[in-house]
C-alpha cells in the first residue's frame, strides 16, 4: 500500500509501476462524465468529431456534481462519485478511444474494462461514495464545462484540483481487482454464515 | 398570525434541510468513529478516515456532505389542533423548491413516465410525507433525505413462513451480501418484518429513524439486531466493499403483526451518510431541533 502524489498528464510508465490497495493524490486536470456524456463521447469518435476536452493522460471522474453559479463563475459545492457499473458497457471502448490515464468512481468495473486497462495503460481507482465536501474542496477552478445540454450532472466539467484523493488503485493493469477478490471471498463467507444458522 | 407562523414553518424546514445534508446525528458520527477505532485492515481504516474527514469539512463549510442529497421524506406528527393542520402539505412543498436553491440540494425528482427531471425536488407525491395525528397543538417533522445508490439496493422478500425466523435471518444476509458495495457501506440495515408487502417496507425505513445507539425495547427483537450486526460484519464486504471488519454500523429491526400465510422481510439499504434531522415548531411559532443540539439562528442559508 504505496502512496503516490501524482500531476497530470500522467506518463503511462507510471500507471503501469501502481498496484491495487496504492493509494494517490492527484493534482492538475480532472474531467467528469458519466452516463451520457460516455455514449455521446463515443459517437463523437465514430462519426470522425472532434472531442471539446482532451482526457488523454488526465483523470477521468465518474460524479454528477451539484454546482452553483455565483457572480457568472461556476462553483463545485458537492462532488462525490457515482456507482461506476452503469458505465461498464462503454467503458472499455471510452478507453480505447480517449486514452484516461485515471479513471475514478466508485463500486468498481468488471472484466472487460479490467482487460482494457491493461492493453491501453491505465488504473481504476475508487474515492470512496459520498464523500461529496471533501472532493468539492479540493477543486481549485473550474475550467471549463462542455455539453451543459445534457444536464449539470451530466454534463463534462473541466477541473483543475489540487490533491484530489485519497484515491485507492482497486484495479490495475496486471489484472488483478480488489472488487473480484472481496466479492469471492464475501460468497465463500456467505456459505459458511447460512451453514451455521 | 397565521401567515406568520407560515413563513416561520417554511424557514424551518429550508433550514432543517440544510442542518440534515450538512450534520450528521451524533449517534452516526460516534458510530463511525468507533469503527475506524477497530478496523483492522489499512485500507478501510484509510477509507473510513476520510468519511470523518468529509463530514467534519461538511460540517465546517455548510456544503453537503454527500453531492446525492437524496429524495425528500417527511415523517409528520401533527397536532390535532395545531393551526396550519390543512396547509402542511403545501408548506412542505414550498420549502423542499426553497431548499434545492437556497441549500444548495441537487434536483432528484425524476418523472419515471416522462424522463424529466422537476428541477426543485417536487412532483407527484414528492416530496412523500408519511402522516401520523396525535393530540395537543404543535407539530414535529422529521426529514430523511434518502440517498439513491443505497436505495437502489434494498429489497423485499417475501418467504415461506415456515421458514420462520432462521428465514428472515437469511433473507437479511443475502440481499446485504448481494448489496456489496454499492450502497456505500459501511451501511445501516432498516430491516421491516411482518404486515405484509407494504408494511414491512414502510417499516424497514422507519427503523432507520431510530438511533443507532438505541436498541429495540422487546428483548428478543434487540438480540436479533445484535445477531445480524456481528453475522453481516462476518461477511468481510467493508467499507466500500473493499474489505474489512465494518460492512454494517447498525441493524434496527421493526416488525408488525403478519397473515399466517406470508412473511414479507423488507431490507431497506442506507449509506453512511444516514442523514435525518427532527424540528418542532409550537402554535406560537417558536422551532427547536430535537435530533441536534443546535439552534434556528446558527444555521445561515
Amino acid at each position: 500500500m504505496a502512496e503516490y502524489h501524482l500531476k497530470t498528464p500522467i506518463p503511462e510508465e507510471e500507471i503501469r509501476r501502481l498496484r491495487v490497495g496504492d493509494i494517490l493524490f492527484v493534482s492538475g486536470r480532472v474531467i467528469t462524465a458519466r452516463d451520457e456524456a460516455h455514449q455521446r463521447a463515443v459517437e463523437y469518435h465514430e462519426e470522425g468529431k472532434k472531442l471539446p476536452v482532451e482526457f488523454e493522460g488526465n483523470i477521468l471522474y465518474h460524479c454528477g456534481p451539484i454546482v452553483k453559479k455565483i457572480d457568472g463563475e461556476w462553483i463545485f459545492i458537492s462532488a462525490g462519485p457515482t456507482t461506476s457499473t452503469r458505465m461498464e458497457y462503454i467503458e472499455p471502448t471510452f478507453i480505447k478511444y480517449f486514452r484516461p490515464r485515471v479513471i475514478v468512481g466508485k463500486g468498481g468495473l468488471k472484466e472487460g474494462t479490467l482487460e482494457a486497462l491493461g492493453k491501453y495503460g491505465a488504473v481504476y481507482a475508487i474515492f470512496p461514495g459520498g464523500l461529496g465536501a471533501k472532493a468539492a474542496l479540493a477543486v481549485k477552478k473550474v475550467v471549463g464545462v462542455e455539453w451543459i445540454d445534457l444536464g449539470t450532472p451530466e454534463a463534462l466539467w473541466i477541473l483543475e484540483v489540487e490533491n484530489f484523493g485519497p484515491l485507492i488503485v482497486t484495479m490495475d493493469t496486471h489484472g488483478e481487482s480488489i472488487h473480484k477478490d472481496i466479492e469471492e471471498k464475501a460468497k465463500t463467507r456467505l456459505d459458511d454464515i447460512l451453514k451455521k444458522l | 398570525m397565521s401567515k406568520d407562523l407560515r413563513s416561520i414553518l417554511v424557514d424551518a424546514l429550508v433550514k432543517q434541510t440544510k442542518l440534515a445534508v450538512t450534520t450528521l446525528p451524533d449517534d452516526v458520527k460516534n458510530a463511525i468513529k468507533t469503527a475506524y477505532e477497530k478496523e483492522s485492515s489499512p485500507v478501510a481504516k484509510k477509507i473510513l478516515a476520510s468519511i470523518i474527514d468529509n463530514y467534519t469539512m461538511s460540517e465546517e463549510s455548510g456544503r453537503p456532505m454527500c453531492q446525492d442529497t437524496g429524495t425528500l421524506i417527511w415523517y409528520v406528527e401533527v397536532g390535532a389542533d395545531f393551526p396550519l393542520l390543512l396547509e402542511l402539505e403545501d408548506i412542505i412543498r414550498e420549502a423542499a423548491r426553497e431548499a434545492t436553491m437556497k441549500v444548495p440540494i441537487r434536483p432528484n425528482a425524476v418523472d419515471p413516465i416522462r424522463a424529466r427531471n422537476s428541477g426543485d425536488n417536487t412532483g407527484r407525491f414528492m416530496p412523500w410525507i408519511n402522516w401520523e395525528i396525535k393530540e395537543g397543538d404543535d407539530v414535529i417533522l422529521t426529514l430523511l433525505p434518502k440517498g439513491g445508490g443505497s436505495e437502489f439496493t434494498s429489497q423485499l422478500r417475501m418467504i415461506s413462513p415456515g421458514l420462520g425466523i432462521k428465514g428472515v435471518k437469511e433473507a437479511v444476509i443475502r440481499a446485504v451480501y448481494e448489496a456489496g458495495g454499492k450502497p456505500c457501506p459501511p451501511i445501516i440495515v432498516g430491516v421491516g418484518i411482518g404486515g405484509g408487502a407494504d408494511i414491512a417496507l414502510k417499516l424497514g425505513k422507519m427503523a432507520l429513524l431510530r438511533p443507532l445507539d438505541k436498541r429495540h425495547e422487546e428483548p428478543e427483537v434487540a438480540q436479533l439486531e445484535e445477531e445480524l450486526l456481528e453475522r453481516l460484519n462476518s461477511l468481510g464486504i467493508g467499507p466500500m466493499g473493499l474489505g474489512g471488519d465494518t460492512t454494517v454500523l447498525g441493524v434496527n429491526v421493526e416488525y408488525a403483526y403478519r397473515h399466517p400465510a406470508t412473511l414479507p422481510v423488507a431490507i431497506v439499504t442506507q449509506c453512511w451518510a444516514a442523514r435525518r434531522a427532527t424540528v418542532r415548531v409550537t402554535k406560537d411559532g417558536k422551532v427547536e431541533f430535537l435530533s441536534h443540539s443546535v439552534r434556528l439562528e446558527d444555521i445561515k442559508l
